[in-house]
């Protein structure tokens, strides 16, 4: 696939992803995927099992790929790992915080794992989740939170160090359509206020479709890349899950969801 | 200012491990009961059948139960590094071992970390068993006291090194009970915690009394022994510090992606 469609803006490469192979055992989970990111909103679109998550992994430096590089900001993540962590954010699948810590010792402790100082940490921290209307959850228990206040403060949390590329698996996954709306939108916002290049991984099509581009993955191959309406003129389909019907070659009913 | 980031990263884990810790009171309970039974039931019950003799690092006849407390020290370490590793097994069920691998710090580091908090934790244990043992009028010296803080602390390093090795083998909660029976009661009775070695010997168990001998906790043990009487045990110290430096590096290997961690982990879901 050509893999030099038009990106969001002219700005420099945030992330960078070279001829990515990567297996366990003889199932090939990413199979020679290669994209570059630069600043704005891009949608990493594939059905559970794609290798998205897997994607995710690698670009963590928590998997190696077996062969391919990648970099973030230029830094090769297998060369100077912690280097190419510093310029990251993320919001993994699987919710991580420590229950039983407050929302405010939760952010605190990752902070400090960053190096950085207590005034930065509760500047920071303060700023953020009176951005997200939240500040009031502070000295709460992670454990009383709802699923949708959590998720917000692992955005939080991913946004404390200030990263260049901010990395969304599947965020949004058990909420309920409100504060999925409100996270995507917000998201949004920070990724023109900050200049940050976010991948958002999702098997929803609504999603993706508000993205600017979108990464087309399934079954460990990145099939195409481009904004919803080039996908849609390339595919000569109406929408994005007809579009990802015809390319992923997938003969998967439409839902309600809309949903891969 | 590396060295800055190094050490908040490191104070924030083992504070993190602290009020986990305080979170979890029971767990200091269940730390003290376990030793404390074997000092009063176990070792009381033994004292006339057990009789040790005056051998190093003791100049006088001593009793049973003052002979079996560096040893019950070296069970508080034991179980508490066993424990950390069951908490590492938690985390990475959690999700919380991801997150803390992907701060920007070296992966070495952070288990370093991971490590030197546990310890804290075992060493505070440790200390308040020793208190169980003064309330109990155990005769330990009031200065073995001090003496005994660096080898209880290399000593909890070297079973916080073994716990963080089993973690990375033991995938699932599930499997761990049954890891810590392979790993905790073979190396607690086969060593010189609950009777010397020249009893093992005499009693013609001959190759209890080699795997005894070279057994790492029976080193741990002799050097808190040894410390506790303000005297130094050269041969365990030597042992317990390149255990443990071979249990953690082979961990930290264990954790790289790029060798070990890769080949072990399941594909994400």
């Amino acid at each position: 696939m050509n893999n030099q469609t038009t990106t969001p803006t002219a700005s420099p490469v945030a992330l960078s992803v070279k001829n990515v192979h990567k297996s366990y055992g003889k199932t090939k989970a990413l199979d020679d995927v290669s994209f570059d990111l630069q600043q704005g909103f891009y949608a990493l679109l594939g059905p559970n099992g794609a290798g998205k998550s897997t994607l995710f992994q690698l670009l963590t430096g928590l998997f190696v790929p077996d062969t391919g590089s990648i970099e973030v900001s230029g830094i090769d993540i297998s060369k100077r790992l912690t280097n190419a962590l510093a310029n990251i954010g993320i919001v993994f699948q699987q919710p991580a915080l420590d229950l039983d810590l407050t929302v405010q010792a939760n952010l605190t402790f990752h902070g400090r794992l960053r190096g950085m100082s207590t005034h930065e940490i509760k500047e920071r921290s303060h700023d953020e989740l009176s951005r997200l209307k939240i500040d009031d959850i502070a000295n709460k228990t992670c454990r009383t939170l709802s699923g949708g206040n959590r998720r917000k403060v692992e955005l939080v949390r991913a946004l404390l160090g200030r990263p260049k590329v901010l990395l969304m698996d599947e965020a949004t996954v058990g909420l309920d359509p409100a504060s999925r709306d409100l996270l995507m939108n917000y998201v949004h916002e920070l990724c023109v206020e900050r200049k940050m290049s976010v991948l958002w991984a999702t098997h929803l099509i609504d999603e993706a479709e508000q993205a600017e581009q979108v990464l087309v993955l399934n079954k460990g191959k990145l099939l195409e890349q481009g904004n919803a309406e080039q996908l849609c003129i390339k595919t000569q389909t109406d929408n994005l899950l007809d579009a990802f019907l015809q390319l992923s070659g997938e003969t998967v009913k439409p839902t309600e969801t809309r949903q891969i | 200012m590396p060295y800055t980031s190094y050490l908040r990263a490191m104070l924030a884990i083992i504070y993190r491990e602290m009020v986990k810790f305080w979170h979890q009171r029971g767990r200091l309970l269940s730390a003290l009961v376990r030793p404390a039974l074997w000092l009063v039931v176990f070792a009381a019950g033994f004292q006339n059948i057990f009789g040790v003799s005056i051998i190093p690092p003791y100049e006088t006849y001593i009793e049973y139960q003052e002979y079996v407390v560096p040893g019950l020290l070296g069970m508080v370490l034991l179980f508490n590094g066993m424990q950390s590793s069951l908490s590492l097994v938690y985390d990475r069920e959690m999700g919380l071992m991801r997150l803390l691998l992907t701060a920007p710090q070296p992966r070495w580091f952070l288990l370093f970390s991971k490590l030197m908090a546990g310890t804290v934790l075992s060493v505070l244990q440790a200390y308040a068993f020793l208190v169980l043992c003064a309330v109990f009028q155990v005769g330990i010296p009031w200065d073995g006291w001090l003496y005994a803080l660096p080898a209880m602390f290399i000593g909890g390093m070297m079973l916080g090194s073994l716990g963080l090795l089993l973690s990375v083998y033991v995938k699932q909660l599930e499997n761990f009970a049954g890891t810590m029976n392979f790993v905790i009661f073979p190396m607690f009775f086969i060593s010189t915690a609950l009777y010397p070695l020249w009893k093992l010997k005499e009693s013609g168990a001959e190759v209890v009394y080699y795997m005894a001998s070279v057994n790492p906790f029976t080193h741990v043990v002799e050097l808190i022994r040894f410390a506790l009487y303000g005297k130094f045990n050269g041969l365990s110290l030597a042992v317990v510090v390149i255990a443990t430096v071979i249990f953690f590096l082979l961990a930290v290997r264990g954790y790289n992606p790029q060798r070990g961690m890769a080949k072990m982990s399941r594909k994400p879901s």
